[in-house]
């Protein structure tokens, strides 16, 4: 991708919403992280309704193998470059599911994943920092 | 050989007046209506050069074309109302500033705004996509309701010169007092604007992207350069409608203090966007054909009797 197409993207990333599974906790968060008091739109952050429009697809939700090829199907319809941004702890280390016979492993397992936010759920605040770091190993 | 009349339309239509101005003026406006948006909500908002930061990442991201939809016709679809509006806006801004008008320039103009939504419709129904084709249907619906209204209040000005059909005639017409100091005037211009509304695609009758009901409906299956092209023609058509509307009942573009009129128009339409809920599709058509379009009709009555 060009140096432009690169800026373009940092500047103006477009956040898909895919809830796989989640307990609606870290999507809670995520509705707050968007309204007007964290003001996302400052940094050209704004929610789309398509895959085919995102940049950063935000996954919430431990992954199991129910979700998983949900979850493939629309990163693979998500136009390209496009971010993954695992958030809370369940996308990682599969939290309190750890020891059950459904959750398949971590994300980066499956995907190529470039940022996990850990928290049950994390913060508004530490969501934005892990955006702000993944546009920046770009 | 090209000659020089054919260079000088060439710089018209795609530099000056034409593509390159009205993207650059398009983009400030979409800005202005994203920061007016934030004020609203007690946000900063986006910083000025947001459009044009979303316009590159667009053209240069992966353009996907579903599997079984009609390529040809998906992706040069966008390109229609592009197209369009670089016409529409070389024959307004030439309107104003005494360039070479034509007889019946302002019956042109109609049916290119009729392109962008067609090549919307046309987009969504050829992506394959159940969303889309909803998207489609709400579009289409909505265009047949705001045309009545639209060509109602177009007549007042045409009345009011005299039959004139020439943009040039309308604005020379308009030399001492413009059409929107008589009262068939205003009720002309308010129904303009509610047609600009619609025609952007903004809340009150956004219902053709409803994002909580249909995704993003008829851009649904579109990606990269088909979405920014997309986003192009809406931000040409952000200066094109409200050109439109000071040239046919402000008087034209006379002096500089007609970008006040121009930016008090965005912001009215901004403001209408942020305090209105959205229509159903069937409400939208019963308020356009039997609410403005007897308010056309009492408009075109009044013009007629010289009010």
């Amino acid at each position: 991708m060009s140096k432009l197409g690169l800026w373009g993207l940092k500047k103006s990333p477009w956040v898909y919403h895919l809830a796989a599974a989640p307990c609606n906790n870290c999507d809670i968060e995520i509705l707050e992280l968007l309204t007007p008091r964290f003001d996302v739109e400052r940094f050209g952050v704004v929610l789309v309704g398509s895959p085919r429009h995102a940049d950063a697809l935000l996954v919430t939700g431990v992954i199991n193998r129910k979700s998983l090829p949900r979850v493939l199907e629309v990163y693979e319809q998500a136009a390209k470059p496009c971010l993954v941004i695992c958030i809370g702890t369940c996308t990682g280390d599969k939290h309190i599911f750890r020891n059950s016979y459904n959750a398949v492993g971590p994300y980066d397992k499956h995907l190529p994943v470039h940022a996990f936010i850990p928290g049950c759920p994390p913060r508004p605040e530490a969501m934005l920092l892990g955006v702000v770091k993944a546009l920046g190993k770009l | 050989m090209i000659g020089w009349t054919g260079w000088r339309l060439a710089f018209s239509l795609l530099i000056f007046p034409g593509f390159l101005f009205t993207v650059l003026v398009g983009f400030v406006l979409s800005w202005v209506d994203r920061l007016v948006t934030a004020r609203v909500q007690f946000r900063k908002g986006p910083p000025f050069i947001q459009p044009f930061a979303d316009f590159f990442k667009l053209m240069l991201k992966q353009t996907i074309v579903p599997e079984g939809a009609s390529a040809l016709v998906f992706l040069f679809a966008p390109m229609l109302g592009v197209i369009a509006m670089t016409v529409a806006t070389v024959i307004l801004w030439n309107a104003s500033f005494g360039g070479s008008g034509f007889v019946g320039d302002v019956l042109v103009l109609v049916y290119l705004f009729a392109l962008p939504p067609l090549g919307l419709i046309i987009g969504a129904s050829a992506s394959r996509n159940p969303l889309a084709a909803v998207g489609a249907s709400r579009e289409m619906t909505l265009y047949f309701g705001y045309e009545f209204p639209f060509l109602l209040a177009l007549l007042v000005p045409i009345i009011k010169s005299g039959g004139q059909v020439q943009l040039e005639a309308l604005v020379a017409a308009q030399a001492g007092a413009p059409f929107l100091g008589s009262v068939s005037g205003v009720i002309a211009a308010i129904i303009v604007l509610l047609v600009t509304q619609a025609k952007l695609g903004l809340v009150p009758f956004d219902t053709a992207e409803a994002e909580q009901e249909i995704m993003t409906g008829v851009y649904t299956e579109y990606s990269g350069v088909a979405l920014a092209m997309f986003k192009l023609t809406r931000a040409m058509m952000m200066v094109v409608m409200p050109l439109f509307l000071v040239t046919v009942l402000w008087g034209g573009f006379a002096s500089w203090w007609a970008i006040l009129k121009f930016l008090a128009i965005i912001v009215l339409v901004v403001l209408i966007r942020n305090t209105n809920p959205r229509l159903r599709v069937d409400q939208a058509l019963r308020f356009f054909w039997f609410g403005l379009g007897g308010l056309g009709i009492v408009a075109v009555i009044l013009a007629l009797a010289g009010i």
